[in-house]
């Protein structure tokens, strides 16, 4: 293992902003896995750090097949992590909204630029990724339709779900769509959580990365995926919205099989502890995603559910 | 004439409060109408969208007292949108607050969507049937602009005209871009609604004078359309930048992080090797470096805000340019 110094920034009255690597192996570039990019993805930081250690161990012991190389970048953006603020410090910008960034631009396209610039040569790219909705997800590979997407690949993870999503006008300056741009073989990598860590998801996806990887000939390792990989694109998923606001009050969570009728959720009248809606299920189906905090607004969609079929 | 104010989209919040978006409507008495087909022309005012943007909050007041002193010279409708982020507004946040969304992103929302979402969609609903919009921003709080009006390339023909007309300084014609197409302006413009986009001053201040200025345009854009036949004042010419190839200007971006100590205001006329300011470390107190002029040109940006990151936008110069 070393650990290398990916991309720095000199601050005026803080430490340097520094974006570390960790390589194992040597070679090809066989595989690149980035962690966090906003200041609220601890999930994804502490997914990655599991990684570090279980590959040191396998590096240790001759099980990284020889000629190939991988990198795992854990956090593309301490400073927003150390402050507890989502976006970049000064300017509020996403990271993963510069790439394929601009070493002569502003400072966030500046840092996509040096970050990709280390990683756009990877066979594949592994990103823990996070949405801006806060809540709890059933782990899920996706992939951007791009045109060069590659969905058996994706099975290969073992994860649930493999979810093929349609871009968006602002998914083009994502590391996901220009990692594919680029010819890497690139997929965003879902776990329960995103600003609390969930070890058991996040054993889940260890496990899911380091048996893609062994399916790729990269490791050798005996984990596998435990799934048949179902494939959805995201536009079948379907959303179940409050019609009212209030507090949100959880009945059922992510990664539970529902049936047609059955209650999810109560939205409450903050004051009188009136119940304002009870939504009940459309579908048979399993719940994607679970809204997770205490309030919630109108017509916010609280469940995603994945119909049965 | 009648004035009414309209709520165009609303929302219920989780304790005890709505969320209203709302607009100002004034147009003449149907009995005073001089022409039917005018009295149904829409000129529509859009400020708001980034919270901490200020500068159209005066064009807003300054536009309906200047009507109401000669009513009778509207023909026909002006709606003012004062505040389409009002939760931005209050918390002086560009975005959207407790969402961290860009309100300039989301469009054209979608009436089955979330929240802000359909917040968008009513906006854009509401707008059917504009003649011509402004939506009015001050850049942000790091940067200060003379009074300009940005095109995208896919809409120069149709709004280049418009804008020549507008009073403002530089009309500046940009590359098109993928994310661009969820903003506010493209996806009226894309629906036929002629939109320009005006960037004047800087975020969470008032200038007056540029206020003055814009609103003179919008009486000009007016009498154009037959929306008012009263007097306006004499247009200035703009400068108009067809930078597609985006040649025309250079970028100034801070060679280091420190604080920046400004030396020239925006609109100045500037030499190469002109210097703009310098960056320094008061810790030390040293100039970590200076920011000088590559080129000749005009300094129609310039850095405000002090702060400074390695890379910030430190300024914009227009190339030496002959076509007006
Ligand atoms: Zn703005």
């Amino acid at each position: 293992m070393r650990r290398e110094t990916i991309y720095e920034i000199k601050s005026l009255y803080r430490d340097d902003f520094r974006v570390t690597g960790f390589r194992f192996g040597s070679g090809e570039k066989a595989a690149c896995i980035m962690g966090s990019m906003r200041g609220n993805e601890y999930q994804q930081i502490y997914v990655c750090s599991q990684l570090v250690r279980k590959l040191k161990k396998l590096e240790e012991q001759g099980r990284i097949r020889a000629g190939k190389e991988i990198l795992i970048i854990p956090c593309g953006n301490p400073y927003s992590v150390n402050t507890k603020k989502r976006f970049w410090t000064i300017d509020n910008t996403d990271i993963n909204r510069m790439f394929p960034g601009y070493d002569l631009g502003e400072t966030t396209q500046r840092i996509a630029d040096g970050i990709f610039q280390e990683i756009k040569d990877y066979a594949c790219g592994i990103q823990f990724a996070s949405f801006y909705m806060p809540g709890d997800f059933v782990p899920q590979v996706r992939i951007m339709k791009t045109g060069k997407e590659n969905i058996e690949l994706a099975k290969k993870f073992g994860l649930p779900y493999v979810v093929v999503h349609d871009p968006r006008p602002f998914d083009t300056a994502t590391l996901n769509y220009n990692w594919q741009v680029w010819d890497t073989d690139a997929f965003s990598v879902y776990t329960t959580s995103t600003s609390a860590i969930d070890t058991k998801s996040a054993a889940q996806a260890v496990n899911a990365v380091l048996g893609f990887l062994s399916k790729q000939e990269i490791l050798d390792y005996a984990g596998f995926g435990e799934y048949e990989s179902r494939v959805v694109a995201s536009h079948d998923f379907i959303n179940v919205r409050m019609d009212y606001a209030g507090f949100f009050e959880r009945i059922v969570g992510a990664g539970e099989r529902v049936e047609e009728g059955d209650s999810l959720a109560r939205i409450v009248d903050p004051y009188t502890a009136t119940v304002r809606q009870t939504i009940t299920s459309p579908v048979d189906g399993m719940v994607a995603f679970a809204h997770s905090e205490a309030l919630a607004y109108q017509n916010t969609a609280v469940y995603k559910l994945i119909p049965e079929g | 004439m009648i004035e009414e104010t309209i709520t165009i989209a609303q929302v219920n919040l989780p304790v005890d409060e709505e969320l209203k978006i709302a607009k100002h409507r004034m147009r003449p008495d149907v009995g005073s109408v001089k022409k039917l087909e005018e009295a149904h022309k829409r000129i529509g005012i859009v400020t708001g969208i980034h919270g901490d943007e200020l500068e159209g909050q005066y064009v807003c007041y300054e536009l309906a007292r200047r009507i109401r002193e000669t009513p009778e010279r509207l023909c026909g409708i002006v709606d003012i949108y004062p505040a389409m982020n009002p939760f931005g507004i209050d918390n002086i946040t560009r975005g959207i607050p407790a969402f961290d969304l860009d309100m300039n992103r989301l469009f054209p929302g979608n009436q089955d969507g979330d929240m802000n979402e359909y917040i968008a969609a009513e906006i854009i609903r509401d707008m059917e049937g504009t003649f011509l919009c402004l939506d009015i921003h001050a850049s942000n709080i790091f940067l200060t602009e003379v009074p300009q009006i940005r095109i995208n390339e896919l809409h120069r023909d149709i709004l280049v005209p418009f804008a020549k007309r507008s009073n403002v300084d530089l009309v500046w014609v940009h590359g098109a871009s993928t994310v661009l197409e969820s903003t506010f302006a493209y996806s009226l413009n894309d629906r036929g609604i002629h939109t320009l986009v005006v960037e004047m001053g800087v975020g969470m201040r008032i200038t007056r004078e540029y206020g003055d200025q814009l609103v003179d345009g919008i009486f000009a854009l007016m009498k154009d359309a037959g929306i008012w036949d009263g007097e306006v004042a004499p247009m200035r010419e703009p400068v108009v930048s067809y930078d597609e190839q985006a040649e025309d200007v250079y970028y100034l971006n801070a060679p280091v992080s420190g604080v920046f100590i400004k030396q020239m205001e925006h609109g100045s006329m500037v030499k190469e090797g002109d210097v703009l300011g310098q960056i320094v470390d008061p810790m030390s107190g040293k100039v970590l470096s200076e920011i000088t002029a590559p080129g000749d040109g005009w300094l129609f940006t310039v850095r405000e805000y002090p702060v400074v990151d390695e890379g910030s936008l430190m300024g914009r110069i227009l190339k030496p340019h002959t076509e007006t």
